[in-house]
């Protein structure tokens, strides 16, 4: 089986200012970005799922043709540093799009 | 008008080092200006609060040295942004002191321009009252008394304050919170350059070397702006700009890859072109500049929110990880029955969800130990500190069903285990505010060195 993590060059995870999180997804090629697109493509309703959230939290998904790249963007839970946040530059919040499982 | 421009920003953060062969090549390249981002957001609310720097005051002088060092040799000029990392006057006051102290030490005098970020309240409550203020990426209304509660708060500048500090003369500026391409990009805007192509410019290079591979170490970036386009290459000869790297940096710690924001207008990069203009450097060109209706600046504001103190313990043992969770419940009941309210308990558990909380998929621990941090704020250090302490006691000594180990529940990996943080912050203002003068919250002086 596939993940996304097997395919991407880089999936990273960034605070994008204090009350959200950016994760970007970055493909190797103009190919294998456009195979991805074409069949595996996320949409709000697998991230919400793959995060446990509401949809609603899912702010934006929009693909970034230059950079072979998809930048997925949710509402943190806890806004940064708050009391109860676990990861104040919200670096550490990729893994389960990394671990995405694809038909490839 | 010159026909291009050279910015060197030699580093992505002051303080986070420069490599020594870096800075030489990178000056040799005769650059027009060095600009350098000395701060962010993104270390939390503690710094904007407590009035302290997340940079390290030996680290910033070493860095601040070697850009003054060339400043001086080649008669640079420089501009720095978000000084003492969140920019706020202490901050901006503690960078400064470093530069006195490194100017009389190697006999440097330059013309310097401050530029305060800090915001008045009552100037603020003004805006606030002819509705001048829009929430930023959330949906709270902001109150007088947030304003009252924040003990600092402060605007992003634009580039306007710059270009009046260098209009002034100025060969140093030092700004407290700053729009990150402002101070990259204010003399190629004075300078007549096209006003997409330097925000661009300038959002590649706030980040120093990160916009090249291989992306590791504090590095930097060479920005050159001509009337068409730009073009950005590493001044270290074993990294590369290529499209991917150029354009993937554009995404960056942002919400949306195709428009970026900022005082006075957005760009748009729906039509940008990224090509490969050497083996090493990327050109671009078709960013538009977009001018906003209202010019607007972020304003960043923090409170307290107690005071915290911790204590970190490992567990070991299979029968209570087990029932984890009945365990801490009980811990909180426990505590609860002493210290009913007032007070947040929150207790992490690495090794199971203590790095993605509610958003970790997997709910069991496949984990032989777990670490736990148990973290109280409360209103004053005394509460907080007593709270914890009994937390820490109740959890080493709580009995549960089947336990073996009766002597303790848990490994402390210290004497003592109670550590005290200090005050507690929050973002309470993030916010949008329209003023009429790009300049007018933020007092610039010329200050002798």
């Amino acid at each position: 089986m596939t993940t996304i993590g097997d395919i991407a060059t880089f999936v990273t995870s960034k605070n994008a200012g204090p009350f959200l999180i950016a994760l970007d997804i970055v493909f190797p090629d103009q190919a294998i970005y456009r195979r991805f697109i074409d069949t595996a493509a996320l949409d709000k309703q697998t991230v919400a799922r793959l995060y446990g959230i509401p949809e609603t939290d899912v702010i934006a998904i929009i693909h970034f043709d230059p950079a072979h790249a998809l930048k997925v963007t949710l509402r943190r839970h806890t806004v940064c540093g708050a009391p109860g946040d676990t990861d104040v530059y919200g670096a550490q919040q990729h893994v389960p799009i990394m671990q995405h499982r694809i038909a490839w | 008008m010159p026909d291009r421009l050279t910015v060197f920003a030699p580093q992505g953060m002051l303080g986070y080092g420069i490599p020594e062969r870096s800075m030489r090549l990178g000056v040799a390249r005769q650059p027009d200006v060095i600009a350098v981002d000395a701060g962010s957001i993104d270390p939390g609310p503690y710094y904007l609060g407590a009035g302290t720097s997340f940079t390290n005051r030996r680290a910033v002088r070493h860095d601040l040295s070697m850009i003054l060092d060339a400043a001086h040799a080649h008669a640079i000029p420089v501009l720095i942004g978000s000084a003492g990392g969140a920019g706020g006057d202490v901050h901006l006051d503690w960078l400064i002191d470093i530069y006195h102290d490194i100017c009389r030490e190697r006999g440097y005098t330059f013309r310097t321009a401050r530029i305060s970020a800090e915001i008045d309240r009552r100037w603020l409550k003004q805006r606030l009252e002819s509705g001048g203020v829009a929430p930023l990426d959330c949906d709270r209304v902001l109150t007088s008394a947030d304003i009252d509660n924040a003990t600092r708060i402060v605007g992003q500048m634009g580039f306007e304050p710059f270009m009046a500090a260098i209009d002034a003369g100025a060969q140093v500026v030092i700004a407290g919170r700053a729009f990150d391409p402002a101070m990259m990009g204010a003399h190629a805007l004075m300078q007549g350059f096209d006003r997409g192509l330097v925000v661009h410019m300038g959002k590649l290079l706030e980040c120093g070397g990160a916009a090249a591979y291989p992306r590791h170490g504090s590095d930097g970036l060479l920005g050159t702006i001509e009337r068409d386009s730009f073009t950005v290459e590493p001044p270290n000869p074993d990294k590369v700009c290529t499209i991917q790297s150029v354009a993937a940096h554009s995404l960056y710690e942002r919400a949306d890859p195709y428009h970026m924001h900022f005082p006075g207008g957005a760009i748009d990069l729906t039509e940008s072109r990224f090509e490969q203009a050497s083996p090493r450097a990327v050109r671009i060109s078709g960013t538009r500049y977009i001018a906003a209706q209202r010019y607007t600046i972020k304003l960043e504001g923090a409170a307290q929110a107690g005071f915290r103190t911790i204590a970190i313990a490992g567990v070991r043992d299979p029968i209570l990880i087990a029932q984890l969770d009945a365990y801490i419940a009980n811990v909180r009941t426990r505590v609860a029955e002493r210290y009913p309210d007032g007070y947040e308990l929150h207790v992490h558990v690495y090794g199971r969800d203590g790095v993605m909380g509610s958003l970790e998929p997997h709910k069991a621990t496949q984990s032989h130990e777990l670490g736990l941090l148990f973290d109280v704020i409360a209103p004053d250090p005394e509460t907080s500190a007593a709270v914890l302490a009994l937390t820490r006691s109740v959890a080493l000594h709580v009995t549960y069903p089947g336990r073996k180990g009766i002597a303790g529940n848990l490994a402390f990996p210290f004497s003592p285990s109670d550590i005290q943080t200090g005050a507690v912050y929050t973002f309470n203002i993030h916010h949008l505010v329209t003023i009429d003068d790009p300049c007018e919250p933020f007092r610039m002086d010329l200050i002798d060195n």
